[in-house]
């Protein structure tokens, strides 16, 4: 058997296909299909690093001409069709002289080749590069410094280590995304330490780490602390299962320590001490992000830190630090970029506002604000200064009214993304339309999600009134309690150049409150007017037919979220057959039942995962997709147990080379 | 290479291949279960389109007790019960729907939660929390006129609850508002209790509205301890209070002793 005929048609990570080569056998190669993939024209390849090169499209073109090449000594261009013989590593580097038309096919010398290759950053792109020949895939995966894996059991982390010698950075994500909605128990899995074990030894000069979704225990971060020598940067999002303990061996291990970013973890808080474990001779840090920890930090410390750590550019404090310290804090990083404040106001009024209102004055770089927990219009202001250079305001943690926010708004023309809480109302929303016409992203939270007797919020008319100001829009979350379908319909007119649109009407099932019928319309308008979505999230009373159209038009969609909709099996099979570029599908609370689900039979293995809960899946299908695609792991989470054929209540498919897990706790069966 | 009609071709095979799928009792259809409707048909009553969740197991069964929830209306201090029937997406598959979807389209239905549903992530969840009782215990007009929102909460129930307690006017009202809410969790007889006026302070009165003497009611003063509730005068209890939480009553140790003995003297013969 051929691997490469077999392989998925989009590749892109290295959770894909591309990894089976390897995987059957580390060293040897396969020999590659007899037509290479093409790449793009390489237009100008300079030895410097701040040059860029085209980057490659998704599949790669035949290479036509590198037109100058300045650092190696073969500057002629070449061509080269078909196969590639032998099997160069790209480290032992040759001169090589090639008779120009003497062969079919001749290569770019390896140096070349190499300094090419070590400015190509994108994982899509350099999955792509290691896909057109043997010279190639090996040069790539000599060159490649950060690697990236969507799905930490999609691979092993034997595999990764015996494909890429030469990783310093890494990004790993673990649990399914509804674990951050309670659907998925705890200890589940992801459990980051067999990684940490393998990159000991393959990655001991491992400098970065990008967890997501990961099980992380305090001795993995003592571990990680004291085996990797030159560990610069950790950054932990949406984790679980370590305390501040293990922020403590961090900070007081790694000497080298440029980033710290502890974001929304599930994370045992024992105390702020941890801050205080920084060694006074630790000046490194570029990026220190503990504003989702809840004990306070010695001040003392945190203001040394920021004094001594000269290249700090992202501070982003917890709600402990009041506004005068935030003061203290400014006055000695100035050159900050990105701010997260404490509490934005002051308990006791020492003195009078305007003591605080130079604080932002001499911040002339920042372009980034977040925190204003608490924040007040007595001390809003403050802000001001500083708000014409703002792109990204974060103000989903401030519980602002319309009037306050335009206020603040009319001063920040700059604005490219905003997060906001649904406080505003519409009438905030008019604001955001007026004032921020470069606004590419938008984000509304919900004050009170579960509220049943409020209804208060933000409505379809303030999404239309964003929507008519901001015509760049491209990202929106927004959570609502009514919506209606000609609403979403302009909205589409107005931003056509949405990539990610999520919507959720918070009442699952809820129709248009004005004509009472579906929400179908409303997402038809959406993928058939927005050509460039990539992911979309659906809610409302939905039928088969906002699936149909989503099939039919949403030709570039990677990620959908479904929840409460559809009719019928139909509903998924549209997808499934329509959407080709299709990643992730996640999917809870539908009618999609056995039909559904194996109509996807010949798909799920060019996509990322799939995930299906409370649907109408029964074990028996899960059994007889596991058999006829031993490429995917088949996973069902059981409450109890059932019969043969009983509901598979939790269901999660992916793609991988490594088998099925291992480390699967008792309640997660692998068919 | 194969073409779609090709993996489409495969996939139905296996289907066909494999008996066991039991595809047709997995088919969504109308009707009660055992029931052979002729063919699939797509209901349309009127302008809404049914939807029927057949699926909707663990999350909504577990958060959901007896399908109908009951609403408080505000009106005035006043408590008017009003008595829907839950949106047709959170039934499950034995009801018929139609004639129920065709009558309560106008009336507002209550939205039950959901597990995991909105999705929110829990920090934010908790520190909206944290945000809002703060926001309230500042007394700031501009913030919120005339609301004092505290979270309900109850040993085994699965969701919090959040009661306005600006709207109760004494001890009686908030605790039969919280025997309403909270009916369809407890275990043991659901029973009518007499609402007899009296001045109310006393928490022996809550104890039997609470189904005997299972739960009590305590609550979280500004300081941070947990109090019995009925202890204090209504106003200083309202002025005082962060939050609410209907505690079993073997848990209430050390809350008020005296109390608690009085509650297991309100014990009713068939608890325990």
């Amino acid at each position: 058997m051929n691997p490469h005929r077999k392989r998925a048609k989009t590749v892109d990570r290295v959770d894909s296909a591309d990894s089976a080569a390897v995987s059957s056998e580390s060293t040897q190669m396969r020999p590659f299909p007899s037509k290479p993939l093409s790449v793009d024209r390489v237009n100008s390849v300079e030895s410097s690093d701040s040059s860029r090169m085209r980057p490659f499209k998704d599949k790669i073109l035949l290479v036509d001409r590198v037109d100058s090449v300045e650092s190696s000594e073969s500057s002629r261009t070449s061509q080269f069709a078909g196969k590639v013989s032998g099997f160069d590593r790209v480290d032992s580097v040759e001169a090589r002289v090639d008779s120009a038309g003497s062969t079919r096919m001749s290569r770019f010398p390896d140096e070349v080749l190499e300094r090419v290759l070590a400015l190509v950053d994108s994982h899509k792109d350099r999955s792509a590069v290691s896909l057109v020949c043997k010279e190639w895939y090996n040069a790539e995966r000599w060159s490649r410094r950060h690697v990236f894996i969507g799905n930490c059991y999609s691979v092993s982390p034997e595999i990764v280590a015996a494909r890429f010698p030469r990783i310093r950075s890494v990004t790993l994500k673990g649990k399914p995304r509804f674990s951050d909605f309670n659907l998925v128990p705890e200890d589940w899995g992801a459990d980051v330490q067999p990684w940490l074990s393998v990159f000991s030894t393959a990655y001991p000069f491992l400098e970065e780490l990008r967890l997501k979704r990961m099980a992380v225990t305090d001795e993995s971060l003592e571990f990680l602390s004291k085996k990797f020598h030159g560990f610069k940067a950790l950054s932990l999002l949406s984790c679980d299962g370590f305390s501040t303990d293990g922020l403590k061996a961090i900070a007081t291990h790694c000497k080298n320590l440029t980033e710290l970013d502890i974001q929304e973890n599930g994370i045992d808080d024992l105390g702020g001490h941890w801050l205080s474990c920084f060694p006074d001779s630790l000046t490194s840090l570029e990026i220190l992000n503990f504003a989702s920890l809840n004990s306070e930090v010695s001040f003392d410390a945190l203001e040394k830190l920021v004094s001594r750590c000269k290249s700090l550019r992202v501070l982003k404090v917890n709600r402990n630090i009041s506004l005068d310290q935030l003061q203290k804090l400014l006055s000695h990083c100035p050159q900050l970029m990105e701010l997260g404040t404490g509490t934005f106001m002051q308990e006791l009024i020492s003195g009078p506002v305007t003591e605080f209102k130079n604080m932002f004055s001499n911040c002339r770089n920042l372009i980034t604000l977040s925190g204003l927990w608490d924040a007040t219009p007595l001390y809003l202001p403050v802000i001001y200064p500083a708000c014409a250079r703002l792109t990204f305001l974060n103000l989903s943690y401030a519980t602002l009214r319309s009037d306050e926010l335009a206020n603040l708004l009319s001063h920040c023309k700059s604005l490219r993304r905003l997060w906001l809480l649904d406080t505003v109302g519409d009438k905030g929303l008019e604001a955001v339309g007026s004032c921020c016409p470069l606004l590419e992203e938008l984000r509304v939270f919900p004050a009170d999600p579960f509220d049943q007797e409020i209804l208060l919020g933000v409505t379809e008319s303030g999404f239309v009134s964003v929507s008519r100001g901001c015509p760049k829009l491209r990202y929106v979350l927004y959570f609502c309690r009514q919506m209606t379908n000609a609403a979403v319909a302009t909205i589409a007119q107005n931003c056509p150049d949405f990539t990610h649109f999520r919507l959720c009407i918070m009442n699952p099932g809820q129709p248009d409150y004005l004509t009472k019928e579906p929400m179908d319309e409303a997402f038809g308008a959406i993928v058939k007017t927005c050509t460039k979505l990539q992911r979309l999230a659906i809610s409302g009373l939905l039928t088969d037919r906002t699936f149909e159209y989503i099939g039919k038009y949403a030709k570039n969609l990677e990620t959908l979220s479904v929840a409460f909709a559809g009719s019928s099996d139909l509903g998924m099979e549209y997808v499934l057959q329509g959407c080709q570029k299709l990643r992730k599908l996640e999917i809870r609370d539908c009618p999609f039942g056995n039909a559904a689900l194996l109509s996807g039979l010949t798909k799920y293995e060019s996509m990322r995962s799939l995930w299906m809960s409370a649907c109408n899946v029964t074990m028996n299908a899960c059994r007889v997709l596991a058999k006829e695609r031993p490429r995917l792991n088949v996973e069902v989470m059981r409450d109890e147990e059932g019969g043969d054929d009983s509901q598979a209540n939790k269901v999660y498919v992916y793609r991988t080379v490594a088998g099925p897990r291992k480390d699967a706790p008792p309640f997660v069966i692998t068919l | 290479m194969i073409t779609n009609m090709e993996k489409q071709a495969q996939a139905y095979e296996i289907m066909a291949n494999n008996k066991d799928l039991n595809l047709k009792a997995t088919e969504l259809r109308l009707g009660l279960p055992g029931s052979e409707s002729p063919e699939r048909e797509v209901v349309v009553h009127g302008s809404a389109i049914k939807i029927l969740v057949a699926g909707a197991k663990r999350g909504f069964s577990d958060a959901i007790n007896g399908g109908y929830g009951v609403g408080l209306v505000k009106n005035g201090g006043q408590e008017t019960d009003v008595l829907v029937t839950p949106k047709p997406a959170l039934l499950e598959k034995k009801t018929q729907v139609s004639d129920k979807l065709n009558g309560q389209s106008s009336s507002p239905a209550p939205k039950q939660q959901v597990v995991g549903w909105p999705p929110i992530r829990s920090f934010r969840k908790n520190t909206m929390a944290v945000s809002h009782t703060k926001n309230e215990e500042k007394d700031d007009p501009k913030i919120g006129s005339g609301c004092l929102y505290v979270k309900v909460s109850m040993d085994g129930a699965p969701y919090l609850r959040k009661v306005d307690l600006e709207i109760y006017s004494c001890y009686l009202d908030l605790s039969s508002a919280l025997e309403k809410m909270f009916s369809c969790f407890t275990i043991g007889q659901y029973g009518s209790h007499e609402v007899r006026t009296r001045d109310g302070l006393s928490e022996t009165r809550l104890m039997d509205l609470l189904h005997g003497s299972e739960y009590v009611l305590t609550y979280e003063d500004k300081d941070g301890d947990w109090m019995l509730v009925g202890d204090v005068p209504w106003d200083m209890f309202i002025a005082s209070c962060k939050r609410l939480r209907i505690m079993k009553s073997s848990d209430a140790i050390g809350l008020a002793p005296r109390a608690r003995e009085k509650s297991r003297n309100c014990t009713e013969p068939n608890n325990e």
